[in-house]
């Protein structure tokens, strides 16, 4: 490293200077450019203004940079140069069209010294987070407004990573931003009063990108993989930002998951079930991080859906074997669950957990009674479920006629194959 | 900003309610009206006859029609609004979901054009 410097100052050319200071460009780019797009919102009042003012003023950056130095606070010069910017554009727009004059009144009033502040620009995130996951935005836009705003993604990427068009996106985005321009959608952190309906919004949206990028077949993974990267880092700005306890849990949940990526499909791309994995393959220093959140989380006494998810994921991160799982509190933390979210999916996973605790045949009693509920009738996981449990009991003719039924519901190429296997090893 | 409140129940449901249900419905709907006239946020507000009062007009190549309908299709019918003033979508959503009838049907939110 630091013979690398002496060679650098001892080739110094103008054009060496210049390639330093686009790489910090670049660098601080990557870094900030959403913190400083999320104050220009606020700023200029409109998402198109500010992401053209944010581009102008990373372009001033790199022509004004190299000869008048990097300024001590980049953000604070950006925020103010891409106001000033975002002036110009609006004095252009009003010889053109009467309305504007009064906006590029009040945008000039406001030119006071911008504080490098950093309390701020948090909010100014937070904002920006709650904007795009507003519930008055379709849910696609939703997920498709908080990538391309809050993670910067460009429209190809996300319509890659949603194996759909660049246009589609391309569109959801524009519709988000004209409902959030016209029906007034303000740019703001919801009051104490709505904050916990308006965070569960913002949640969804975070685990939805999570889980595309996780539960994706192995075909797109690359891209895929990237979904549940952002998630995690979108979820980890929000539980620093706004250390809510669902917000906390559902952050711990994300990290916990991640954590067995590596041992959930084989080296040929098989699907392995977590009794199967080998632990050995789990991240330890993502297990490690999600059990101190789910701990935050639950010594809030205010844990929610994510963070009792999260607390089970954590159980089953501490147990060296599937058998050797704490199955009695998993059990008894998926009866809370249920308390407080009674769907059938968690009655599903409550189910597979007392199969573990008292053995398949409670478990199958209960999933029967789901499934005469007509609930999960069209839920792979529920016939591949009993179809499990059947297999253990020795009841083959059941067993194979749930996998079927699974199979028939499958969709990911993975799943697909590993339900044919439990259908073949069925003994005829 | 102005914000149309369209207030959609299900009439069948309405006109089956029970007598002092009813009646408490009225004076919900009483209390709230007053409280958006004390706040300052009423513009406007109206209950409408039922749907089977309503007509349709449309005129097409310079000719009137006028028929019977819409014919309720959909489970839930315009049955009334609030015009309000609020401070953005936020306020408006916040006044909607004191509308009584928010709690029986629903109630469509829609920012008014403004002529400039």
């Amino acid at each position: 490293m630091g013979d690398e410097l002496i060679d650098h100052e001892r080739a110094a050319q103008p054009g060496d200077a210049d390639d330093r200071i686009r790489a910090e460009v670049e660098a601080i780019y990557r870094s900030d450019s959403r913190r400083v797009l999320a104050t220009l919102i606020r700023l200029v009042g409109d998402f198109d203004l500010a992401e053209e003012a944010l581009h102008d003023a990373f372009t001033a950056a790199l022509t004004q940079w190299p000869s008048q130095g990097v300024p001590a606070e980049p953000r604070a010069w950006l925020v103010s140069t891409g106001r000033f910017k975002a002036v110009d554009v609006l004095r252009r727009r009003a010889r053109a069209d009467a309305s504007t004059p009064e906006l590029v009144r009040r945008l000039d009033e406001a030119t006071g010294a911008i504080e490098d502040d950093d309390v701020g620009m948090e909010d100014d995130t937070l904002r920006l987070i709650f904007t795009c996951c507003h519930p008055a935005i379709a849910p696609d836009a939703q997920v498709a407004m908080t990538l391309r705003e809050v993670c910067g993604l460009t429209t190809e990427e996300i319509a890659a990573a949603f194996l759909t068009r660049p246009p589609t996106i391309a569109q959801r985005i524009v519709r988000a931003k004209a409902k959030i321009r016209d029906a007034e959608i303000p740019y703001q952190v919801p009051a104490r009063a709505e904050l916990p309906d308006r965070l569960d919004a913002v949640l969804h949206v975070i685990y939805l990108v999570f889980n595309e990028g996780y539960s994706a077949s192995s075909g797109a993974s690359l891209t895929r993989r990237d979904l549940s990267a952002e998630a995690i880092r979108v979820g980890r700005l929000l539980a620093e930002l706004l250390p809510e306890p669902e917000a906390v849990g559902l952050l711990a949940l994300m990290l916990l998951h991640e954590s067995r990526r590596p041992a959930r499909t084989s080296e040929d791309g098989e699907l392995v079930l977590l009794d199967d994995q080998d632990r050995s393959c789990w991240n330890a220093a993502l297990i490690a991080e999600g059990r101190s959140r789910v701990a935050t989380a639950l010594a809030s006494r205010r844990a929610g859906p994510y963070a009792l998810q999260a607390a089970i994921a954590a159980l089953h991160a501490e147990a060296p074997t599937a058998r050797a799982t704490d199955w009695s509190q998993i059990a008894g933390i998926y009866d809370v669950l249920l308390r407080i979210d009674p769907s059938p999916v968690v009655a599903l996973n409550r189910a597979a957990a007392i199969a573990m605790r008292d053995g398949p045949l409670a478990g199958l009693v209960l999933i029967d009674e789901i499934l005469a509920r007509g609930e999960l009738a069209d839920y792979q996981h529920a016939h591949s479920a009993r179809a499990d449990l059947c297999r253990r009991l020795g009841r083959t003719a059941e067993a194979r006629a749930s996998y079927v039924r699974a199979l028939a519901l499958a969709r990911q190429e993975p799943e697909r194959r590993f339900l044919e296997r439990r259908l073949n090893d069925l003994s005829p | 900003m102005k914000y149309l409140c369209l207030i959609y129940d299900d009439e069948k449901h309405m006109a089956a309610l029970p007598k002092h249900e009813v009646e408490g419905l009225m004076r919900d709907y009483g209390a709230f009206t007053e409280g958006l006239k004390a706040s300052g946020q009423l513009v406007a507000s109206h209950r409408l006859q039922p749907i089977h009062t309503a007509s349709t007009v449309r005129v097409r190549n310079g000719k009137v029609s006028a028929t019977d309908g819409p014919y309720a299709e959909t489970k839930e019918q315009l049955g009334g609004f609030y015009l309000i003033d609020a401070r953005d979508l936020n306020d408006a959503i916040q006044v909607a979901a004191k509308i009584p009838s928010a709690r029986l049907g629903s109630i469509e939110v829609r920012p008014i054009w403004e002529m400039s």
